[in-house]
């Protein structure tokens, strides 16, 4: 029941600070945006001055083109906001002393650190949600239907590896003494880590792979990618554990 | 049982010793007043017994429960002011009050109820729907205060509550502590005297990490406050201040002189000789006095000396 008040209290903060609405308002754009940017993307450039000879190159625009408009926006800024918002969550509160008024407290530390998880993963499904859906709608309008299934089954993906930045993030910001050195290390590691995901056979267990897997599921392609899942889960897992075990060795 | 007790507590920071073997008792029911120049060791003992920072050695029992055994259980009994209180900016008092007893396992019903009783006891039910965020030093001070009793805490920690407020607001800070007295053991650090010779009941002096002493606050006073004597000349009389101030320092039953303006303190080894001897200097000297009396010690004189002589001062 504590750690229930504990995330109420952390979506209240998510929502008076008006980050809540933000995630909301960036993810439901960019994902309304991405089926229009790739739909009109040949009508935009040539408008651009001698834009016409490069909307001759680029080929008709079909679904798949929508879909991964959609997964590569929202893999940037999904990513950056997942970030954002993490980054300073123990570290802020370390910093400024109310992680110890609150600690003091019969708190668990492990309480205190899975309630910062848990708002920021509903933060970014309530994120994921709206920019499913507008993408949705608008690949329909633009393009053709998507199966509904597979479609909540790509954003769940890409929600998974939305967690995996922030949980790591989190740890980051567990270790780190501010927020700003935790944010430095976590896009450090987002940079790593989008550059690791194009190398051969490596590439498939990184976290990045969720997104290939997504795209393929949406359109209805056959392929899977069980090892960056696992994968994923375990990096989720191990991150939070140990955030948990630092901060109990942390004094505050 | 005490409500507090330390047995040769230690914690280094590197090199740096900030507890040096401290051993103490505090009595259930106590104002505590917990004594000491900065970077003597209060806030480090407080972290301790709160469970927020480990000892490196010793040993520390809060209302009878070692802390570093069972921090969760001391936690539920405990109430904890820091020194520099920081708080939700985007919470109102009462949101922030009904959080904190949501901590403690109270029902929404019971977090309510206390949080309206809380906000009555610090002043602020005016202001109970406001955002934290606006508030002043003082306001956020009680509001700290309001939350350190959420819980109606056995042992309530104190970090040095009223330093930086300003007259008035020390003064409200002070009164609420006075009214806490028999119903929670209150454990107040400071460095200002003042603070604890208007609170506290019983006093423990710490130095570079030791305890220099621990006793009730008169106790205290009478066993190392040595007498002290105050003459006031008229206006005009600094010259002659400064030569009665030159003719007693030598005196055998003087310890110690201090003059400021044509005010002149003097601390006495020999009560009995002074009160023959000092009137008698004085009218030799034929100063126009306003004033003459024996005044009553000071925590302040008992603090100096005790503290100068740990550190192998006079």
């Amino acid at each position: 029941m504590r750690l229930v008040h504990m995330i109420l209290h952390e979506m209240r903060h998510l929502r008076r600070s008006w980050r809540l609405l933000t995630i909301v308002v960036v993810l439901a754009a960019f994902g309304m945006l991405s089926p229009v940017l790739a739909r009109y993307m040949r009508e935009f450039m040539s408008m651009l001055p001698e834009g016409e000879q490069i909307a001759a190159v680029i080929p008709e625009p079909t679904t798949a083109d929508a879909v991964s408009q959609y997964l590569k926006n929202m893999g940037q800024f999904g990513v950056a906001l997942a970030v954002l918002l993490a980054m300073g969550a123990v570290a802020r509160e370390k910093e400024r002393g109310t992680a110890a008024l609150v600690l003091v407290k019969p708190v668990g530390r492990a309480e205190f650190i899975g309630a910062k998880f848990i708002a920021l993963g509903l933060a970014l499904a309530v994120g994921v949600a709206s920019a499913a859906l507008g993408c949705y709608y608008y690949t329909i309008v633009l393009f053709e239907p998507l199966d509904l299934g597979a479609w909540l089954a790509m954003n769940a993906l890409l929600l998974l590896f939305l967690l995996v930045h922030a949980a790591l993030t989190l740890l980051f910001s567990t270790i780190a003494r501010s927020q700003a050195l935790a944010g430095g290390l976590a896009f450090g590691l987002v940079i790593t880590l989008a550059a690791a995901a194009s190398l051969p056979t490596v590439g498939e267990y990184l976290p990045g792979a969720l997104l290939t897997w997504a795209g393929e599921l949406a359109l209805g392609a056959e392929t899977t990618g069980w090892p960056a899942l696992a994968v994923s889960l375990i990096v989720v897992a191990a991150a939070l554990g140990a955030a948990v075990g630092i901060f109990r060795r942390q004094e505050l | 049982m005490e409500a507090i007790r330390t047995e040769g507590l230690t914690k280094f920071f590197g090199d740096v010793v900030a507890l040096d073997g401290l051993s103490l008792a505090v009595p259930r029911g106590t104002i505590f007043g917990f004594l000491g120049p900065n970077g003597a060791g209060k806030t480090t003992t407080i972290r301790i017994l709160t469970g927020l920072a480990r000892a490196t050695g010793g040993r520390a029992w809060v209302t009878g429960t070692e802390v570093k055994r069972d921090s969760r259980r001391v936690a539920a009994r405990i109430g904890y002011l820091p020194e520099d209180v920081a708080f939700y900016g985007w919470t109102t008092p009462r949101e922030f009050l009904d959080y904190v007893g949501s901590l403690f396992g109270l029902s929404a019903a019971e977090a309510g109820q206390r949080s309206a009783e809380l906000l009555g006891l610090v002043g602020l039910t005016d202001v109970a729907g406001r955002r934290v965020g606006g508030f002043s030093r003082g306001m956020r001070q009680r509001l700290g205060i309001a939350q350190a009793l959420v819980n109606r805490p056995e042992v309530l920690f104190l970090d040095e509550p009223a330093s930086a407020l300003d007259p008035a607001g020390r003064k409200e800070v002070l009164d609420m502590i006075g009214q806490l007295r028999g119903q929670c053991t209150v454990f107040m650090s400071t460095h200002i005297l003042a603070d604890v010779e208007r609170v506290c009941d019983t006093v423990g002096i710490i130095a570079e990490g030791r305890l220099v002493t621990e006793a009730p606050q008169e106790e205290l006073i009478a066993r190392y406050a040595a007498p002290v004597f105050e003459i006031e000349g008229d206006s005009g009389t600094e010259k002659a201040m400064q030569r009665l101030e030159r003719e007693l320092r030598p005196i055998e039953w003087v310890s110690g002189v201090a003059l400021e303006g044509t005010t002149l303190r003097v601390t006495v080894r020999d009560a009995e000789a002074a009160k023959r001897l000092l009137i008698a200097a004085i009218a030799r000297s034929g100063l126009p006095l306003r004033r003459y009396e024996m005044v009553r010690p000071s925590l302040e004189d008992v603090f100096l000396r005790l503290v100068n002589r740990d550190r192998g001062g006079a």
